[in-house]
């Protein structure tokens, strides 16, 4: 791939920060958006804007064939096997909150276990919580090891006749650890076990075929792809989204409404209550396009190129520590600087206009499993560029500097 | 910006060998503060004597430079203090940090104002305001004897 071509494409990065160029590390926490997405989103507004769904007008028919349009795209991008399964949600966290909500208020009852892991981000133990404060659900957690990898076999010993369902990272946001997911996937479905995998750092980085998987449930959250803000996914298999309750009540997703009785719509409008983000889910096309044109293995190409060599440059720099060894690592390297807080090292470097982030990166039980209160976090882009990596370690030299270590 | 501003000699040296830490014997007053964003944590411990003096004034916890040096800085200046010298202390630093004001007080001398004044740089950098008061609002709480944990997302 051409990486000035990619990068070319995002009008942000050529923006100054404190007078420094943009060199942008932050993409586990959100993407920048491609120029094709700002001009869909600005165009649609313009010229094609409706609601969808139930109006007949010209506008409303268009609206609502491209909305769908973009159903068709996430369907073929995570190899679904059909639209139904593919719902548009506001993010992952409500993607999983979907789940936890209508799974839990089903399938689960007073001392039935729920696996989750330590690696897992907030939104994927949240709402888990919920079902252990309303229903005395057990929450387990699949244990790591010292280089962030889930121990599989201690997850196997955590199975027992209660385990209801089991929840997990597919890429750590702190580690960048990939999941042996369908290693786990088969382990559970010997047992029956539904899965939901939390794809949010995984969807822009690695490839996803939710067939291959045979995972039950899989949120991705849009803006982490290149895409708009308030739009996520959720893929569930269609016998779930069939026989679990609906979760948000509104208009759109109701069928017949009576005093004494209402039936609800077919899937996948079931679980889209209310007006969607429309102009974003249809912006959303483009952001898949933008992938599918540069292709997923180039993609991983890139930027396994471009973490290998931050992890080299970065191991270099004396009292640099790098967080977790995972066999399998994505783009995301979270650090410390013995003798420098995390968010000290945040200050500094966006000094330089690196844009990085510093604390537990809403992942406290695995900062508590690591014995650290808050870590520094580059994470990487289709866009970023060795030049970025270089200016990077710059900065965090300029750290030591500040702080007058030897 | 500077970083040399927020970064001054005087907070480098209070953040890696901060004052006043530990537990103090017999304290009188303790409250905990927290700040969720960056999980900066910290416990005050005070022993104010019968006549209401700051006897005694440390703190445990962990953070970033600019808290451990705010908080060392601040255990300097309130202990052997009255209590009503100390509230007002607290009043002027949290003044000078929101609204750009300087140090009134009679109560510190010349050396003292210039090492409180050299948190000042922290107005520049908006998100590390919290980072600098955290210790000053749970030191306040300490004083009214609230149960409540100090959480910077919760106090002004």
């Amino acid at each position: 791939m051409d990486i000035n071509k990619v990068k070319s494409q995002f009008p942000i990065l050529t923006k100054k920060i404190n007078g420094k160029s943009l060199v942008y590390l932050d993409s586990s926490n959100s993407a920048q958006k491609p120029i094709s997405v700002l001009n869909s989103l600005d165009s649609f507004y313009k010229n094609e804007f409706s609601n969808i769904g139930r109006s007949i007008h010209s506008l409303a028919v268009n609206a609502t064939n491209k909305f769908e349009e973009t159903r068709e795209s996430v369907k073929k991008f995570i190899n679904a096997n059909s639209k139904d399964e593919i719902i548009f949600t506001k993010n992952a966290t409500e993607s999983i909150n979907l789940v936890a909500t209508t799974f839990g208020q089903q399938n689960i009852k007073k001392g039935d276990e729920i696996l989750i892991s330590e690696l897992e981000h907030h939104s994927n133990y949240v709402p888990w919580h919920y079902l252990r404060e309303t229903k005395g659900a057990i929450i387990k957690f699949a244990p790591i090891n010292e280089d962030g990898d889930i121990i599989i076999d201690e997850l196997k010993k955590l199975i027992t006749p209660k385990t209801k369902i089991i929840a997990v990272t597919h890429l750590s946001n702190v580690t960048g650890t990939i999941v042996p997911v369908k290693e786990i996937v088969e382990i559970a479905k010997k047992k029956n076990i539904p899965v939901l995998i939390d794809g949010c750092q995984s969807a822009p980085h690695i490839k996803i075929d939710v067939k291959d998987l045979d995972c039950d449930f899989y949120a991705i959250s849009c803006h982490k792809v290149y895409g708009p803000t308030g739009v996520g996914i959720l893929y569930a298999k269609k016998k779930w989204l069939e026989s679990l309750p609906p979760y948000i009540g509104g208009g759109g997703m109701i069928s017949e409404v009576k005093k004494d009785r209402i039936t609800y719509a077919p899937l996948p409008e079931k679980y889209e209550a209310g007006t969607m983000p429309t102009a974003e889910v249809v912006a959303f096309n483009e952001s898949i396009k933008f992938m599918n044109s540069i292709g997923i293995e180039n993609i991983v190409k890139h930027e396994q190129q471009l973490t290998n060599y931050a992890l080299e440059k970065l191991k270099k720099i004396n009292s640099v520590k790098i967080i977790g060894n995972p066999k399998n690592k994505a783009g995301v390297i979270s650090f410390i600087i013995e003798g420098v807080h995390p968010h000290d090292i945040s200050t500094i470097v966006d000094e330089e206009g690196v844009a990085i982030r510093a604390g537990h990166h809403c992942c406290q039980i695995l900062h508590d499993r690591l014995n650290l209160s808050a870590t520094a976090r580059a994470s990487i882009g289709v866009y970023n560029t060795k030049e970025d990596i270089d200016i990077l370690c710059k900065a965090v030299e300029n750290c030591r500097k500040v702080f007058e270590l030897k | 910006m500077d970083l040399k501003q927020l970064y001054q000699d005087i907070i480098l040296e209070h953040g890696k060998s901060p004052r006043n830490f530990g537990k103090c014997d017999k304290y009188t007053h303790q409250a905990k503060g927290y700040n969720p964003l960056c999980g900066d944590k910290v416990q005050i411990y005070l022993k104010l004597n019968n006549k209401e003096k700051v006897e005694d004034l440390t703190f445990e916890g962990s953070g970033c430079a600019i808290s451990m040096a705010s908080t060392s800085i601040m255990t300097e200046l309130v202990k052997g203090k009255s209590l009503e010298i100390a509230k007002k202390i607290i009043l002027d630093f949290l003044n000078m940090i929101k609204n750009t004001k300087e140090i009134k007080t009679k109560e510190l001398n010349d050396d003292q104002k210039t090492i409180i004044m050299s948190l000042s740089g922290v107005k520049q950098y908006p998100m590390r305001v919290k980072c600098a008061t955290l210790a000053w609002h749970t030191l306040t709480s300490a004083i009214e004897k609230n149960k409540e944990e100090v959480n910077t997302e919760k106090v002004e």
